[in-house]
């Protein structure tokens, strides 16, 4: 059996005691070694379970078990060391003096002996390939750069569990592929299971299951195939539809007879090709 | 108005050890009422082309003119304000530059200082605000109790309150959620078309440069990389992956498509759904071989 | 752009003078300071210029920098020169013109005391330009450590330092966008009555002090989430380690101190 890391038990969450609900009972369940993308629009409560994920906030219903610990006052910085988390702003996170600084400062807040962080820092920069830059300031980085130090810094300090909470949303296209990249290259390293944020379908397409946030509430939670299908629904809670599903239901509706909901060009194109040379 | 730089370089600063070029020898010409999109990565040289475009940079070669303006090293405007009034400039992350106590002052800001009369002022904020899609009870709020997008709409209103005949937008969408990113570019197309401005959109998306842009100029290490409509652009797609740079996914998966079946589909910005059906010609034509 | 933005004044190097710690430095250079003022003649100022200008050669600062560095305190040094030269009323009468009477003992003293001044800020702006903003707060950090025993907040105060350091590039950046953006708006702050030009800061500041506070919001969030709870129990990657040329440095220090002293008393 999978093991259980992440639980989230009918939570919901409000900004003080008058606010509006920013979630309202969320439960879900996220194992070892799987990926989960979180979709939704701006303010459809996807990056407050980010924060609620690592004790940066608490929920006044429901509770939250993080590999079997409840999160709470008392166990937050046990659960820290746990869920690692990669936030929105590359320079608003960036604490070090250099990239080997920043990669150290998770290592010198738990007290890791300085042989061992020396390791890690050489360990964690190769892993998202940045072992190159070790020494430079972050004002000569490009954000996709900086970002990637965010990642090595948190792999750093052996995270359960790895969040990045619209981690591509300032980069630009270049940055995104390089993030997207390094988290696929990353995502099987010790069983890390990856909680990815994001408002971009494109970014979900890697992701083991999907679970789609609306008015903070889950709205669907599925496979990337799946969601994909729904064009009409994810057009109304603010989202993107990508182009595959757009042309695959445009080529059904032109009587072309597909076989399933295609996830890329890819699948598309083979399931045209099986059509094609059936004739 | 007509915008024309011709041969510029620009030098970032002269005569010091740091100097180096951020334009060279760029040359392009956008006609008025029409849409220029530019494209290029970080360092291109895109901000740098954005600068000269209201006079906070003047070439340090060549000559830029932007309608009766004339920029050059040896010509410089005396009243640098007039083109400004001219050129509205909607930069990154516009929201970062509000700073009064209410929506209405802060929209009033640019119009202020460009003297046009307060009853004008008053006139264009009720006709801007429905524009940009937000609600009038808005006006007396404080911008910095709004939300990130409605932060931006309220950037967005106090550039178009000074009325400029070119438009400059700097990647207007980044970080907007999908929803939010339509919404504004749809919104600068509808007053691009209702007041026939000019505009020069700079962005990473291919997609918008395809759907929007009726000319796309790609930057890259400060040079002009190619120029063309959209058709003729992205029709090199290996060129454009010589400098990292991608085209529309339509355009990808047509040629994937021409690489399997070996059948083209030659691009013409055609829709989706036209797509679609050549496809099914395609299919169906094998079947009545 | 991003070459303007270099904090500070350091120039890379792997000198002697650059390699040594950053403690030894800042000893070397407090203990100077004192002994400048000890200088009586000419033997004694000959030591002191020879050490400075060996540190300098050391270091292998181009010169051009170094004058750059000084450029700010030229006048200082002229006006200290010119002070002593009128006002001392020492010695044999040189030269008399209009009031002014200038004696011997001016001009030794003028050229004695901006020389003191000259070897000073030769020697602090060596740390400057030498030693990194970082290695500098380290140092600090180290060498103030004695006093956490009266709960002086050392480990804050550095760490307040070095993420400063960290954001000053940072916020020059941001004061360039959001100058631009509000001169795009009309804002005219090169020209204008002074009045007008105070007024064109508040675009300017209003969104700085906005943006500043939400980066220290978000590095605050940030730095929680990568389990910051202080000093305590802390360890450190950065590491000041004397080694056998600070050791070495010292002992030439030392020659150079006796040797002062000596050529104070017997001449």
């Amino acid at each position: 059996m999978r093991k259980k890391l992440v639980e989230f038990r009918n939570v919901s969450f409000r900004y003080g005691d008058e606010g509006p609900w920013v979630l309202k009972n969320c439960s879900f369940e996220i194992y070892e070694n799987e990926w989960v993308a979180i979709i939704g629009h701006n303010g459809s409560g996807k990056s407050t379970i980010a924060k609620l994920l690592n004790g940066l906030l608490f929920p006044q219903e429901g509770e939250i078990i993080i590999d079997g610990k409840q999160v709470n006052e008392a166990s937050i910085w046990s659960i820290r060391k746990e869920v690692g988390m990669v936030f929105q702003n590359p320079d608003n996170q960036f604490v070090g003096a250099t990239v080997q600084d920043d990669v150290a400062f998770g290592m010198e807040n738990r007290g890791v002996p300085r042989d061992e962080m020396k390791k890690r820092i050489t360990e964690t920069l190769s892993a998202v390939r940045m072992q190159d830059y070790r020494l430079i300031e972050p004002h000569r980085l490009s954000g996709g750069q900086k970002q990637r130090v965010a990642i090595a810094s948190v792999l750093a300090i052996s995270p359960k569990v790895l969040i990045l909470d619209e981690a591509t949303a300032m980069l630009d296209p270049s940055g995104r592929k390089e993030i997207m990249d390094t988290v696929g290259s990353i995502q099987h390293l010790n069983g890390l299971s990856l909680i990815t944020i994001t408002h971009d379908l494109q970014e979900v397409v890697q992701a083991d299951r999907v679970i789609v946030m609306n008015s903070g509430e889950i709205w669907k939670e599925a496979l990337p195939r799946e969601i994909f299908r729904e064009k009409d629904a994810l057009r109304k809670i603010g989202l993107d539809v990508p182009f595959v599903a757009i042309l695959a239901d445009e080529l059904k509706q032109a009587g072309v007879n597909l076989q399933a909901a295609p996830l890329n060009h890819e699948e598309l194109l083979e399931d045209l090709w099986t059509l094609h040379s059936k004739t | 108005m007509d915008i024309t730089f011709k041969n510029v370089t620009y030098i970032y600063q002269q005569n010091t050890p740091f100097a180096h070029k951020a334009i060279e020898d760029l040359s392009f010409h956008v006609e008025s009422g029409s849409i220029l999109a530019v494209i290029g990565h970080t360092g291109s040289g895109k901000s740098t082309l954005i600068q000269h475009l209201n006079g906070l940079s003047v070439p340090t070669e060549g000559e830029v003119s932007i309608g009766e303006y004339r920029l050059s090293k040896d010509h410089k405007l005396k009243d640098m304000k007039e083109l400004r009034s001219r050129v509205g400039v909607v930069f990154q992350y516009p929201e970062h530059q509000l700073f009064e106590e209410t929506v209405a002052k802060d929209i009033a800001f640019g119009p202020q200082n460009f003297d046009v009369p307060e009853s004008e002022i008053n006139r264009r904020i009720k006709e801007i605000i429905p524009a940009v899609g937000l609600p009038e009870s808005i006006l007396e709020r404080s911008p910095f109790d709004l939300s990130g997008g409605q932060m931006r709409r309220v950037a967005i209103a106090g550039v178009l309150a000074v009325k400029p005949d070119v438009l400059v937008l700097d990647e207007p969408t980044a970080g907007l959620d999908p929803r939010g990113q339509k919404e504004i570019m749809d919104m600068f197309y509808k007053l691009h078309k209702e007041q026939g401005l000019t505009t020069v959109l700079v962005t990473h998306s291919m997609e918008d440069a395809l759907k929007y842009a009726d000319r796309i100029l790609i930057l890259n290490k400060g040079t002009k990389f190619m120029e063309g409509t959209p058709e003729e652009v992205f029709e090199q797609k290996e060129a454009l992956q010589s400098v990292q740079l991608d085209v529309p996914e339509s355009v990808q998966f047509l040629s994937k498509f021409e690489k399997r079946f070996g059948h083209a589909i030659p691009f013409q910005k055609q829709s989706v759904e036209e797509i679609a059906q050549t496809i099914q010609q395609i299919i169906k034509g094998a079947e009545s071989r | 752009m991003n070459n303007a933005l270099i904090i500070g004044q350091y120039v890379p190097g792997d000198s002697l003078v650059h390699r040594l710690d950053p403690r030894t430095k800042i000893t070397i250079i407090f203990f100077f300071v004192f002994i400048v003022f000890l200088a009586n003649n000419v033997a004694s100022y000959g030591i002191l210029t020879v050490f400075a200008l060996a540190s300098m050669f050391t270091s292998k600062v181009p010169i051009r920098f170094i004058i750059k560095g000084l450029t700010p305190v030229w006048f200082l040094i002229i006006f200290t020169f010119i002070l002593h030269l009128f006002v001392t009323r020492e010695g044999t009468v040189i030269a008399e013109f209009w009031i002014f009477k200038i004696y011997s003992g001016g001009l030794i003293q003028g050229i004695a005391i901006s020389f003191r001044f000259f070897l000073l800020i030769l020697v602090t702006s060596l740390l400057t330009l030498t030693t990194t903003p970082i290695e500098i707060t380290d140092a600090i950090e180290d060498m103030l450590h004695p006093l956490k025993r009266f709960k002086f907040p050392v480990h804050e105060l550095a760490l307040m330092m070095s993420i400063s350091l960290r954001f000053i590039p940072t916020l020059l950046q941001e004061t360039d966008k959001i100058s631009r953006a509000q001169a795009s708006r009309g804002v005219d702050f090169k020209t204008g009555p002074v009045k007008e030009r105070i007024k064109a800061i508040v675009p300017l500041l209003v969104p700085l002090f906005v943006s500043a506070f939400k980066r220290a919001e978000e590095l605050a969030m940030a730095m929680e989430a990568r389990g910051y709870q202080g000093g305590e129990g802390r360890t450190k990657l950065r590491e000041l380690k004397i080694e056998r040329r600070d050791i070495f440095i010292f002992i030439l220090f030392a020659f150079v101190i006796a040797g002062l002293f000596m050529a104070r008393t017997y001449s």
